[in-house]
């Protein structure tokens, strides 16, 4: 069975434009590509490792597109 | 009672036309203005800088003409009465945001004293030469409501009427005026508080999630909301849907303007106003508003001491025009004769109209003086032996 | 899966937004929704103020009231807007061709008067909307649309000329700069009187290709590689030149001043004659 992390990035595919301001500037390198792209064509950001995350938000402050934020997965 | 016993100047006064548009606008409830100082039009913007700060008013200069009517649109979505005054080149300048105001459907009042123009031209002296301007100024269909007060009096009475009419038909509607009617004093009867209908911002009831900023509502007219109460409207001047959201689309742009048009064309016969005198049996026709209307009423009068069949026709509203009664007249009448200080403007609209029935006649000149009586009742004399 | 938690503070019916992929306008719009957050301020009494422009299409997107006026008139309207419904927090967000070319007389003036408004003013350094031209910002030497040879203007420097002018609180930050950016446009919300704050965002789709500068993401790296902030650094002082590899970003200019007709003085003045007439 999957671990549960501690928080989840949400992605919404359909408002992303593959700008990747995200993916670069990431402190955790939470983030990479993996190809997959959007129904508009643009690519995507994937999570490559959701268990390093530490919730900082910064890829869902600094998206121009509202496309990611992240969930806090604390249950206490 | 008046609840604001300083607002309304209750009385019979010796008053020039402009402070009477400005106590007409005062009447109406407008509390806001914003304006660039302009020959012939500067008193109007002095008289409510002293008048409206004690009334809890507001008046600004501001830094130009572009930024004065763009302030009162604000002032007018912030939930005031606004208006602004200028002249010729003052407008010309206000012809942008004119349209943003057709656009975006916004109560607005606009006072033009006309003086004679192109560019800086006689900044003392009458014209009526922007009066098309008026109509077309800014880029694109639209409509607005244009008023042309003949005297000080009908200055009061037609601020505000002017802005009933913006808040009824919620469009720009512009005080056509010139600088003969702003500089001359005459006696201005100013009424009692319950004898004045005034036409209050009529805010709509439906619920804040249900609301559409430009869904048509009664007459064509959309309801306004509130600012600040939750509506989260939006409004631009870009082409929009009835959610007030930017709609790039023919067919939006279409319904959009033909609704601006259709509002005011087919509630015309609610909007015009105009005066007859001696119609009935007149064989010629003077058309003429404003200042001009003053010396035609005078030829027309001796044309009927000389036993010639004349008749007045004086626009209030030039804007919209009163085409039928122009073509009812031209069916009936020898001449139409449009007396006005340009080189004939509202004539190519009363031409139009008669749509070659009567003779139309022009009779003008470029401005900075307004016309003799002799001159109008020679053309008369001149059109009877047509 | 949960909405976006900015998701309320925008009219999500029109999202996907307009802007190219690599702009910043839209990470400067996040920053503000955090700002209205944070300020505190209430949902409804903000008022946003655009005008024409990328970045005048901000206030289309923000669930405000929300007003996209004519070019270079979003802050008279927006001074009309204040003054009228003093109830209201009115911020106007536009660009700097809307604010500083043709609309550069009501920012000297609005400043001057300290009025009461929240200016954000997004720096790209062209003409984003009508496809790249020569901007009041525009670096010596940058290719655009209407310089294809390479500008040879002066820039403005946007910060100095809100200060001179009277700007009552001066800031600049960079996309780049979002937690800072909001903490910033925050404290412009709660403060009284003619706020200015430029924010340098990149033009990926005109200005940066044009002159080999990369994309969006590029001039975000050459953000936080080359900003340094120095706060109260005077604005004489704070000139962008890209050959100095430096961005001055910070809050500039905190000062206190008399706001338009927030003047007791005047107010009283007015109350006397009042009482005595």
């Amino acid at each position: 069975m999957k671990k549960k992390t501690r928080y989840s990035v949400r992605i919404i595919a359909e408002r992303c434009k593959g700008c990747m301001f995200c993916v670069s500037f990431c402190p955790a390198g939470v983030l990479g590509r993996d190809g997959t792209a959007n129904a508009r064509g643009y690519p995507l950001p994937c999570i490559a490792s959701a268990a390093v995350c530490t919730g900082c938000a910064l890829c869902q402050k600094l998206c121009p597109d509202f496309a990611i934020f992240i969930e806090s997965n604390h249950v206490r | 009672m008046c609840a604001e016993p300083l607002a309304l100047l209750t009385g019979v006064h010796f008053m020039d036309g402009n402070s009477a548009v400005c106590e007409g606008a005062i009447a109406a409830g407008c509390r806001f203005a914003a304006g660039y100082p302009i020959t012939p039009s500067t008193e109007i913007m002095e008289r409510f800088a002293s008048r409206v700060p004690r009334l809890g008013g507001i008046c600004i200069q501001m830094e130009d003409e572009c930024a004065s009517i763009m302030a009162c649109i604000g002032a007018v979505w912030g939930g005031a009465k606004a208006f602004t005054a200028t002249s010729g080149p003052g407008f010309s300048l206000m012809m942008e945001s004119i349209g943003y105001a057709a656009m975006t459907e916004t109560p607005l009042v606009v006072v033009n004293v006309q003086r004679a123009g192109p560019s800086t031209g006689l900044p003392t002296m009458p014209a009526q030469a922007d009066m098309l301007q008026a109509r077309w100024g800014s880029h694109g269909d639209y409509r607005v409501i244009a008023l042309c007060p003949n005297s000080p009096q009908e200055c009061f009475d037609l601020a505000i009427k002017a802005f009933n009419l913006a808040e009824t038909w919620r469009v720009p509607v512009l005080i056509m005026m010139d600088e003969v009617v702003a500089h001359m004093s005459e006696r201005v009867v100013i009424p009692t508080l319950s004898e004045i209908a005034v036409v209050q911002r009529r805010y709509t009831q439906v619920r804040p999630g249900e609301y559409q900023p430009y869904r048509p509502a009664a007459r064509g007219v959309p309801e306004m909301a509130p600012v600040g109460k939750g509506f989260f409207m939006h409004v631009t001047g870009l082409t929009h849907d009835a959610k007030g959201y930017p709609a790039m689309d023919p067919e939006t742009q279409d319904a959009l303007v033909r609704r601006f048009t259709a509002k005011i064309d087919s509630n015309a016969d609610d909007i015009i106003v105009y005066e007859e005198e001696e119609i009935a049996d007149a064989e010629v026709v003077v058309v003429a508003y404003g200042i001009t209307s003053r010396a035609a009423a005078a030829a027309v009068e001796e044309a009927r001491a000389l036993g010639i069949p004349a008749g007045l026709l004086r626009l209030v509203t030039a804007w919209p025009f009163p085409e039928k009664k122009v073509r009812e007249l031209s069916g009936r009448v020898k001449a139409l004769i449009m007396v006005e200080l340009n080189l004939g403007q509202m004539f190519l609209e009363m031409d139009r109209c008669a749509k070659g029935g009567a003779q139309s006649i022009f009779l003008g000149h470029a401005g900075g003086s307004i016309h003799r009586p002799e001159a109008i009742l020679m053309a008369i004399q001149k059109a009877a032996q047509l | 899966m949960n909405s976006h938690p900015s998701d309320s503070y925008l009219r999500t019916d029109r999202l996907p937004h307009l802007w190219c992929p690599g702009c910043g306008i839209g990470a400067t719009m996040n920053s503000f929704v955090e700002a209205v957050k944070l300020s505190g301020i209430s949902r409804k009494s903000l008022a946003v103020v655009s005008g024409i422009g990328c970045s005048g299409r901000v206030a289309g997107y923000l669930k405000a009231d929300s007003f996209h006026t004519t070019h270079g008139r979003a802050i008279p309207f927006a001074t009309g807007l204040a003054l009228a419904n003093p109830g209201l927090r009115v911020a106007v967000y536009s660009g700097e061709g809307d604010l500083v070319a043709i609309g550069g007389n009501h920012l000297l003036h609005a400043a001057r008067r300290n009025v009461n408004i929240m200016v954000v003013c997004i720096n790209n350094f062209t003409y984003g909307m009508t496809g790249g031209q020569l901007a009041p910002t525009t670096p010596i030497g940058s290719i655009t649309a209407t310089t294809p040879y390479g500008s040879t203007e002066m820039p403005c420097n946007l910060v100095n000329l809100a200060a001179s002018a009277g700007a009552v609180f001066v800031a600049r930050w960079t996309v780049f700069h979002v937690r800072q950016l909001a903490c910033t446009m925050a404290e412009a919300l709660v403060r009284r009187g003619f706020s200015f704050i430029e924010v340098l965002s990149p033009c990926p789709t005109l200005h940066l290709q044009r002159n080999n500068l990369g994309h969006g993401e590029t001039e975000m790296r050459y953000f936080k590689e080359y900003s340094r902030v120095a706060n109260n650094t005077s604005p004489v002082e704070a000139g962008l030149d890209r050959r100095d590899r430096k961005i001055i970003v910070g809050t500039f200019v905190k000062r206190e001043r008399a706001v338009f007709f927030d003047s007791p003085d005047s107010v009283t003045l007015v109350r006397k004659k009042k009482v005595k007439a």
